[in-house]
């Protein structure tokens, strides 16, 4: 690869882009921070607190319990979706007409606005009028998801599932998609079994893919607010209660601003921090190949 | 082994398929009969949801409302990235990787956070219910990605294609509209389908930054929820219609949606 020639001038380039981005990003993010080492009493009169909000949200059982779910409910959602999402895609046609068919079908949950997954998943677990709560108790299952904590558990993470592992899919099969046959040939010849095949060839192939689909994964699930809010209100109790429905409630449920602003700059140093290292690993794995 | 294969592909599209069913089922039905009990199918068929929906302004609005946001924003997001992508494909520049990192991890930055700041800043900018608040407020996300995407596409691109342009004596701007962009028509369209896409899907921030005139339809349904009890088969016809615009564009680009995947780039 020939290198890339060094031009300041390109600054022009990216400048729209900066200022629009800048616009959203950094005032939000100025007020926020303004707001979480201040304190009010009456509009317009602000103190300066420090870390006491801080201090505060890192001490609370509240948000222990909200950071503990979030983290349960993400490693949950990860160890599913992604093996599911690489099976279904090997398991995929690779050639033929059924091959559009089957992604266009995949891709109908990621395009249903998200807070109507959640009303659909709302009448479709129903106990008593939706398919699928109908159907548990029917098969003998005790399932109530707005009174069961685990029943509220399982739901959401059916409903995460059914919404996103079409992502991972999509992403595993592009990056299946991109293996030239001579490789398989190869392997036929050499006599590789099924799972020589996978472990030596399709998989270093989806390395990179997969990669993204567990940043965007982990990304996604990690500040999902939505789909749950929508299905359970974060009930039974604060069962299902995860770190963004928490913080919006804290915002704008009860308008505790330095609460909330200290919250939202924790959670937002603690998926940045993330990013940057998934970041890292990829940038690091795009210079190999 | 091909039936097995097969049988996962069948199980896995069914399951995605059973609550779109569930869904359709309902909203052919009156409310009263979807709280009469279990069934399978619509016992007394009827198309009354959807037209009240397309007669209701204050319904079908919301649609309109959508669309105008989500299209606002897609030529925004797409328009403002195309130079910025070329410029973060071909050049090197300073702070050109921090610069890219810091685009990136806007993408990741959850919205729960931006909502209150977001309501000042647009109020403070007379903006506040309009739907141009929600499409530059989406452009936090959908920027940074549209310069991801098409920096991927654009790197596809031998660089001798842009030396030859300049030396038969091509502008760049001239160059970049006439030659370049239709050399990356495929990857503009994937573009647009993603910022498209997570427009249409985004609700904390569309809901929050509107109140009245500009209300999306996402938000008019929650309404509709907590209000007037249970209009459970408007909801449900309110959000089949939801799936149609996204179904739309997912057909046109089904082709490239692969591709554009397959750069790793989403």
């Amino acid at each position: 690869m020939v290198a890339k020639t060094v031009n300041q001038k390109a600054w022009f380039l990216v400048l729209p882009v900066l200022l629009v981005v800048a616009f959203n990003a950094i005032i939000p993010l100025m007020t926020v921070v303004n707001y979480s080492v201040q304190d009010t009493f009456s509009p317009g009169v602000f103190f300066f607190e420090g870390t006491k909000w801080y201090q505060e949200v890192l001490a609370s059982p509240r948000f222990h319990g909200a950071l503990g779910r979030q983290l349960l409910y993400t490693a949950i959602i990860l160890i599913i979706e992604i093996p599911l999402g690489v099976a279904v895609a090997l398991a995929m046609p690779r050639t033929g007409p059924w091959v559009s068919v089957c992604l266009v079908l995949m891709a109908l949950p990621l395009l249903i606005p998200w807070n109507v997954v959640g009303a659909m998943w709302n009448i479709f677990a129903l106990p008593d009028i939706g398919l699928l709560g109908f159907g548990l108790n029917w098969l003998g299952f005790d399932y109530n998801y707005t009174q069961q904590p685990l029943a509220a558990w399982f739901t959401v993470i059916l409903m995460d599932v059914w919404h996103w592992t079409s992502l991972v899919v999509l992403l595993a099969y592009a990056g299946l998609s991109s293996i030239p046959d001579a490789y398989y040939q190869a392997a036929k010849i050499d006599g590789a079994s099924r799972f020589a095949v996978f472990r030596y060839i399709q998989l270093p192939k989806m390395k990179r893919v997969l990669i993204i689909a567990l940043l965007l994964r982990f990304m996604d699930s990690f500040m999902i607010y939505t789909e749950p809010f929508v299905l359970t209100g974060g009930g039974p109790g604060n069962s299902t209660t995860f770190l963004s429905i928490d913080l919006v409630k804290a915002a704008i449920g009860e308008f505790n601003l330095g609460i909330a602003a200290s919250m939202s700059i924790l959670y937002f140093l603690m998926t940045l921090l993330v990013c940057w290292v998934f970041y890292t690993l990829m940038m690091r794995g795009e210079e190999d190949t | 082994m091909k039936m097995t294969k097969i049988l996962v592909v069948f199980v896995y599209i069914l399951f995605l398929i059973l609550p779109i069913y569930w869904l359709l089922n309902m909203s052919f039905k009156t409310t009263n009969e979807i709280l009469g009990g279990f069934s399978w199918y619509p016992q007394n068929f009827t198309l009354d949801s959807y037209k009240t929906i397309f007669t209701d302004p204050s319904w079908y609005n919301g649609y309109i409302n959508s669309i105008t946001y989500v299209l606002m924003n897609t030529v925004i997001s797409v328009s403002f990235a195309l130079p910025a992508a070329y410029a973060f494909s071909r050049y090197r520049f300073m702070g050109d990787k921090h610069l890219f990192f810091w685009l990136l991890s806007n993408r990741m930055a959850p919205p729960a956070v931006f909502v209150l700041p977001f309501v000042e800043l647009y109020s403070a900018m007379n903006l506040f219910d309009t739907p141009l608040a929600v499409a530059l407020a989406h452009c936090l996300f959908n920027v940074p990605l549209a310069v991801w995407i098409l920096e991927g596409f654009m790197s596809g691109v031998p660089r001798e294609v842009d030396e030859t342009a300049y030396i038969d004596g091509y502008s760049f701007p001239h160059f970049f509209v006439k030659i370049f962009m239709p050399l990356i028509a495929a990857g503009i369209g994937v573009t647009a389908f993603f910022c498209f896409m997570f427009s249409w899907v985004e609700m904390l921030l569309a809901k929050n930054l509107t109140s009245v005139s500009a209300k999306p339809i996402v938000a008019i349904m929650t309404k509709t929820a907590s209000t007037s009890g249970y209009e459970l088969g408007l909801l449900a016809a309110a959000g089949a219609l939801t799936i149609v615009p996204g179904a739309v564009v997912i057909w046109f680009v089904r082709k490239y949606i692969a591709k554009g995947f397959a750069l790793g780039r989403v």
